[in-house]
């Protein structure tokens, strides 16, 4: 029964919405399909917290290494939430002021706006900052032209690099623009790479990524694919 | 030890602060001395403008802010010049998001540019903040025949009934445009999937230079503006600066008795080189206006554009440094490793 009901949801969500694409009078029934998968991915969110206490929780009691931040990650989260659904220290909205719940809980300089203005913000955009400086290191220690491949990646590496900035522009500015060799201007040729390799490509993929999850999803549908269910099946 | 085993052996902290340095120096240099670096935008930039600014005053974009803090650096001065570019062109913005710190980002971005430079746009009549909405794609196919299921009321919890701008939106087939700042899922690729495409409504993108080279293969036909990362967002931005000063200078010039076609021309001029005005106002030619209204003209044509329109400009002159260190990374690694298969030194 646990296996059974999940297959036959999928089946029946799965065959409505690939109707309700093609028969006009069964639009409604995609849309309420819809309707409900925003529902769940509402309840994911509890879902989502409910998990991050379970997989915490059972780390700091065995002690596993790094319990110490867990306890952080958990106390983090309850203070945010508390702020949050409790609006604590937000004042009523000006409209209803006998409301003490009213108010704006993201308003400037309620709690919950300072944790997300000085913690999350700097903390977030800190982490994806250091990604030049790792970047940088792996520039220097990985990047090899081995064979001709890495040699053709290189090339294109040094042209998008130099193409996207002023010295692209700066080294190849004396071809002259309306010329018959304008395409040599590294700013032309980052554009140009971009817009026919990359895109050929990429239209390439991404044709076969459609035809595959069309593949994978009637698999699913047909129940012939359960690995979504868990258990290795 | 010679040289190439001492380079060999570089440590990574050296590195670090090589990086450090090659951003850390033009960010300072560009903070002092104001001046940026010029910007020669690309035809995907110009659709990008040409497609809100071919829209008639008063149309309803839809502007999706699916990015956070993170990705702020590169969408925030993107999103900044598409609330500019709408807000001057007089058309009416409904923002919301799909990440839950879309939100935010919304707020930021429209308390900046709409609360510092547009403080007469009225809210609920020219622009309204909707929140974020959780459900990815499925928010964008079901607003796509049903606005109000997702978005019953605005994000201060004001029912769409009582929001004027909110009248006659049904579905997001009644938006004029589409605007998206992305990095990553769900952005733009579920925006041109499950709303531009089925709808043929115009969409514009600005994404993270991770991003663009997956959005390339949608343009022309589904994504009509493509800004890549913090360069997109700066060739964009130097156009909506233009835009906006010859749009002040055709004003001015137009409420000193300047009429067309010679007031778009002079206004293009002095667009392209400020000191012209002063010289301009001293000629025959500009005899019909008054002192106040020559004065107004030479003030708009040399005013400093405010820092926060030109935040992606200034982003440039750290990204050519570090773009310049990391070529500079490459070739040394490759130096080394050239030097040492000819030794015979495993690699």
């Amino acid at each position: 029964m646990k296996r059974i009901v999940p297959l036959w949801i999928t089946a029946i969500v799965g065959v409505v919405l690939i109707i309700s694409n093609f028969v006009p009078w069964t639009r409604s029934w995609g849309e309420e399909a819809t309707t409900w998968f925003g529902i769940i991915a509402a309840v994911a969110f509890v879902l989502g917290g409910g998990s991050l206490l379970k997989v915490h929780l059972k780390k700091i009691s065995d002690r596993n290494s790094g319990w110490a931040y867990s306890m952080i990650v958990l106390g983090t989260f309850a203070a945010t939430l508390a702020v949050g659904l409790f609006k604590i220290g937000v004042s009523p909205n000006p409209s209803f002021p006998d409301v003490p719940w009213s108010g704006d809980v993201q308003g400037q300089g309620t709690p919950f706006w300072w944790v997300y203005e000085y913690v999350f913000k700097p903390l977030t955009a800190t982490m994806f900052a250091m990604l030049a400086f790792y970047i940088a290191s792996a520039a220097f220690r990985a990047f090899r032209a081995k064979n001709f491949e890495a040699m053709l990646l290189l090339g294109t590496a040094f042209i998008i690099l130099l193409g996207r900035t002023f010295a692209g522009y700066f080294m190849t500015s004396w071809i002259p623009i309306d010329g018959p060799f304008s395409g040599l201007r590294l700013e032309e040729l980052s554009v140009y790479i971009m817009q026919v390799f990359n895109t050929a490509g990429n239209r390439a993929i991404i044709i076969g990524i459609a035809l595959g999850i069309a593949g994978t999803s009637l698999k699913i549908i047909m129940g012939l694919d359960r690995s979504y269910l868990g258990g290795g099946d | 030890m010679n040289l190439i085993d001492r380079m060999a052996s570089l440590d990574r902290r050296w590195i670090f602060l090589m990086m450090g340095l090659a951003v850390g120096i033009p960010i300072i240099v560009i903070g002092i001395t104001g001046k940026t670096l010029p910007e020669e935008p690309t035809p995907l930039a110009q659709a990008a403008f040409n497609v809100l600014d071919d829209l008639d005053p008063g149309s309803r974009i839809l502007m999706a802010w699916d990015f956070d803090p993170a990705s702020e650096g590169e969408l925030g001065p993107m999103a900044t010049s598409f609330i500019r570019q709408c807000a001057q062109k007089g058309h009416r913005m409904y923002f919301i998001a799909l990440w839950p710190v879309g939100a935010q980002m919304i707020r930021s971005s429209t308390s900046r540019v709409i609360g510092g430079y547009y403080p007469d746009l009225v809210y609920g009549k020219d622009w309204v903040d909707l929140g974020f909405k959780a459900g990815n794609e499925a928010v964008i196919k079901t607003i796509v025949t049903d606005f109000d299921q997702y978005f019953p009321t605005d994000a201060r919890g004001t029912s769409v009934d009582a929001i004027p701008m909110m009248e006659g939106i049904t579905s997001l087939a009644d938006f004029d445009a589409l605007v998206n700042a992305s990095a990553g899922y769900p952005g733009s690729k579920e925006w041109v999937l499950y709303a531009a495409t089925p709808l043929k409504k115009p969409l514009i993108i600005g994404c993270t230079g991770v991003q663009a080279p997956q959005m390339y293969p949608y343009v022309p036909n589904q994504v009509q503006g493509l800004l890549g990362a913090i360069k997109g967002a700066a060739e964009y931005e130097s156009i909506v600066n233009k835009w906006v000063r010859s749009e002040q200078l055709l004003d001015a010039l137009e409420l000193g008795g300047i009429t067309e076609p010679t007031s778009s021309e002079l206004a293009a001029r002095f667009t392209e080189n400020p000191a012209e005005a002063s010289t301009w106002t001293t000629e025959a030619a500009a005899a019909a206006m008054s002192p106040e209204a020559k004065t107004r003209l030479i003030e708009i044509a040399n005013a400093p554009i405010p820092g926060i329109f030109l935040e992606a400009q200034r982003r440039m002159g750290p990204q050519l440094v570090a773009h310049l260190l990391m070529i500079g990374l490459i070739i040394a690694g490759n130096v080394i490793f050239f030097a040492n298969r000819r030794r015979g030194v495993s690699q």
